[in-house]
């Protein structure tokens, strides 16, 4: 990006520090929900299987385990439950201009959504409290709607969102929707990519997220049964959806580059139109250039279109106001890739021994890079969604509508962002705490939320 | 019914769902908020926790379902009313998030201090959130939302008489609501004391309640003379004395101290009849200027949304129907002694 070009962002930013202020508090939201949900779609899958090891083994640590992620998941589900409530608030309080227009396009996923939340929220009501009030079988069968609404759910929601990155299935007649097919609009061509995308990214999310847990548990020194299939348990799956992550994420940019040509060239840095484009990795865009970057010769072109030749549309097609900010769009795109190459890498080290030796790596530095996998999973979901989001703008709506148009025009916009951040602070630290005393919790109660047997030694 | 009224009146069954479940549970925190002290207040505060623990999280989804709903039938006037109003939505929000984290927070917390820490917050966003949603109704009840993004005040558009008694009036209704579920609930417990201080909390709520909607109906007669007049008259009429029949029988048994469990019913029917009575009050007009039919969506939208819902209750409603009562059945024995590890148990 020129200087020139980021001053007049700036300047522009400050004419409408409503909209600043509206696209960092939905950042923020969002981007706090989103690994709470990612927990909420994955935890419930890996606690039941090993609830249902424990039951099937009678290995009383599988057992242990599943109680100790219960109660975890009790805690986790109430904070994603809020604070996925306030999104559908940010909507409407954010965002009226988009909703007022086309929240009935996207109507019929939100509302498939509320069904399959309500379905997830009844039996993990029923999971949590009732564990000790309906036979083992019964009680894991419980576990099922939660497993298939939790996974619905995520794809409806993200199907509300591909459509504003492919909004199709409407037609307007002097700003306003005249005619809508539903179905269209949600099974939009983005749809597919972009769901199964979020999907497995939800159970790498959870799967690497409580593999660190107790990979930090293991370096120590707690080497027990108990602590290595804490850790082997989610971390294989975690590694096994891996592989099949990077092929979707493959599949996912080819849609991109066919369907969303202007955010391809902000994920890549590319300025130019040409033919035989070379990859960057690393670089900063400076004055519409890519500087300092390394450069494989062909390599996006290949990439892309697997065509060493084949063209690829620059930023410099469209005028300077419709691109999306460069460098975060670029940067987001290579951290997300990264840490997605690292985990292979991790995930193969560990598949590799085990096949051979049955057994964890020996070296203190695989279960160093394992602690690491958590967040390192956290960092690649949050950077696709700012390559997703931060690449579509300056629209809300993609060659529709404008963020700016959409943005609600209250002047305390700004005020109700500082608000929002200072509650996100004290939640992130509160649940953070929370969750750490859990961990840290020696009793394991029998039944994760009941107080009356709250006081049950199990170990 | 024509689609855009079958979709009303979808939503406004969410909303009365809503305020009779989900609004007790916030009456179960102004509850916990009033218990006293930390010794005194614990059986109190250990028979809300036990009642609402299970429910609240499906109980809180009428909202969603509510909010979802809005936008997708009458999308023009959710965003006029999230965009005029967004200053009582956000801090209903902030509220929400409040209640639900500190009380899950609270449940796994083993010291006294943190527990007390999460309980309040718990129980003061309990009282702060159904107040703010309660001046958002009263807004859009004296049409102080106009048409439009942000077309309204946003400060006079719910710092009103209408929206101040509306939000005073929620609070009352959550706690009133509470009370009346959770003297049954402490009477099947078999705590008598608790289930006489319920009660009686039942008892004074309901008449302070009674005595908050006499009054909003002053008020409303002075600041929304269109609203009280059709509320007042014709079709609204006979749910308003619906309303208040319900409310004096509840108080009636109340006082006698019987069938409890018919009070749950009583009281839930005059807290619908008031919200039905405002809402074919104010049919078909939604915002000033505003009809049903300028700001529904297309019928395609509609009958697709419908339909799913439809298909959506078929399964909700036995779930939903089995999550109360796996809740509300006196508690059995363990189902497997002690889920201990059962090596010779592999019937899978």
């Amino acid at each position: 990006m020129s200087s020139t070009a980021l001053m007049g962002d700036v300047l522009s930013a400050a004419e409408a520090g409503g909209l600043g202020a509206a696209r960092s508090q939905m950042a923020l939201s969002l981007g706090w929900h989103i690994i709470v949900a990612c927990l909420g779609v994955g935890m419930p899958a890996i606690t039941v299987f090993a609830e249902w090891r424990g039951h099937r083994t009678g290995d009383v640590h599988y057992r242990l385990l599943a109680r100790r992620w219960a109660k975890a998941m009790g805690v986790l589900f109430a904070v994603g439950a809020v604070s996925g409530t306030i999104l559908s608030f940010e909507m409407g309080l954010l965002w009226p201009g988009m909703m007022g227009t086309y929240g009935q396009v996207i109507g019929l996923p939100f509302s498939l959504e509320g069904i399959a939340f309500f379905i997830e929220a009844i039996f993990l009501g029923i999971y949590l409290y009732a564990w000790d009030r309906l036979p083992p079988r019964q009680h894991m069968l419980t576990a099922l709607p939660i497993l298939v609404a939790g996974v619905a759910s995520a794809f409806f929601v993200v199907a509300a969102n591909a459509w504003m990155q492919q909004p199709v299935g409407f037609q307007m007649r002097g700003g306003r929707v005249v005619a809508v097919d539903p179905w269209e609009a949600m099974f939009n061509p983005a749809t597919p990519p972009q769901t199964v995308h979020m999907i497995l990214a939800a159970f790498m999310v959870a799967g690497f997220l409580m593999a660190s847990v107790y990979a930090v548990a293991m370096l120590r020194g707690r080497r027990d049964r108990y602590h290595r299939l804490g850790f082997l348990v989610p971390f294989t799956i975690a590694a096994l959806v891996t592989p099949v992550q990077i092929g979707v994420g493959d599949w996912a940019a080819h849609f991109v580059a066919d369907n969303q040509p202007v955010k391809l060239a902000a994920m890549e840095g590319v300025f130019d139109t040409a033919r035989g484009v070379p990859l960057h990795v690393g670089g900063i865009a400076v004055d519409g250039e890519m500087r300092y970057g390394l450069e494989i010769p062909r390599g996006l072109s290949l990439l892309a279109h697997f065509d060493p030749d084949a063209q690829v549309a620059g930023l410099n097609e469209v005028p300077a106001r419709d691109r999306p900010p460069v460098n975060i769009t670029h940067w987001a795109f290579q951290i997300m890739v990264g840490c997605g190459f690292a985990l292979l890498a991790l995930s193969a080290w560990l598949g590799l021994v085990w096949r051979r030796r049955k057994r964890l790596p020996g070296t203190r530095w695989f279960l160093r890079a394992a602690a690491l996998s958590g967040p390192a999973a956290v960092l690649a979901l949050e950077s696709g969604w700012v390559v997703t989001e931060v690449g579509r703008q300056p629209w809300i709506v993609y060659r529709v509508m404008r963020t700016s148009e959409a943005v609600n025009p209250a002047s305390g916009v700004v005020w109700g962002f500082v608000v929002v951040s200072v509650v996100y602070l004290v939640l992130t630290v509160a649940t953070v705490y929370v969750l750490r005393r859990l961990a840290r919790d020696q009793p394991v109660p029998i039944a994760p939320q009941e107080r009356d047997v709250a006081e049950f030694k199990v170990v | 019914m024509s689609l855009p009224e079958a979709m009303l009146a979808v939503l406004w069954i969410g909303l009365t769902a809503y305020v009779l479940f989900g609004g007790a549970d916030f009456g179960g925190g102004v509850w916990d908020l009033l218990a006293g002290t930390t010794r005194r207040g614990r059986p109190q505060r250990d028979l809300v926790e036990h009642s609402i623990g299970p429910v609240w999280e499906a109980n809180h989804v009428w909202l969603i379902f509510v909010i979802v709903l809005l936008w997708t039938g009458i999308p023009p006037v959710f965003a006029a009313i999230a965009s005029t109003l967004y200053i009582p939505l956000t801090l209903a929000a902030l509220g929400i998030i409040a209640r639900g984290a500190a009380f899950a927070f609270r449940k796994v917390s083993v010291e006294i201090w943190q527990q007390r820490l999460f309980g309040a917050t718990f129980a003061f966003s309990s009282l702060a959130t159904p107040f703010f949603l309660g001046t958002v109704a009263g807004a859009v009840a004296s049409g102080r939302v106009p048409a439009g993004i942000t077309q309204g005040d946003t400060v006079s558009s719910w710092l009103n008489p209408t929206s101040l008694i509306s939000g005073a009036l929620a609070v009352g209704t959550a706690a009133y609501l509470a009370a009346v579920y959770l003297t049954r609930d402490a009477q099947r417990a078999g705590d008598a004391p608790l289930t006489e201080a319920f009660r009686r909390r039942a008892l004074v709520t309901g008449f302070v309640v009674g005595v908050l909607s006499a009054a909003g109906l002053v008020v409303l007669h002075a600041d929304a003379p269109a609203l009280y007049s059709k509320l007042t008259s014709g079709s609204a009429l006979p749910l308003l004395i619906l309303s208040v029949a319900s409310g004096l029988v509840s108080l009636a048994l109340l006082m006698w101290g019987r069938h409890l469990l018919a009070v749950r019913l009583t009281a839930a029917l005059a807290v619908a009849g008031l919200l039905w009575g405002w809402g074919i009050a104010q049919y078909p007009r939604l915002l000033p200027g505003v009809t049903l039919q300028d700001a529904a969506a297309t019928d395609t939208v509609l009958s697709a949304s419908l339909i799913c819902l439809a298909v959506g209750a078929v399964l909700l409603l036995p779930s939903l129907w089995w999550l109360y009562a796996t809740f509300q059945r006196d508690h059995p024995q363990p189902a497997e002694q002690a889920d201990g590890p059962t090596h010779g148990d592999s019937g899978t």
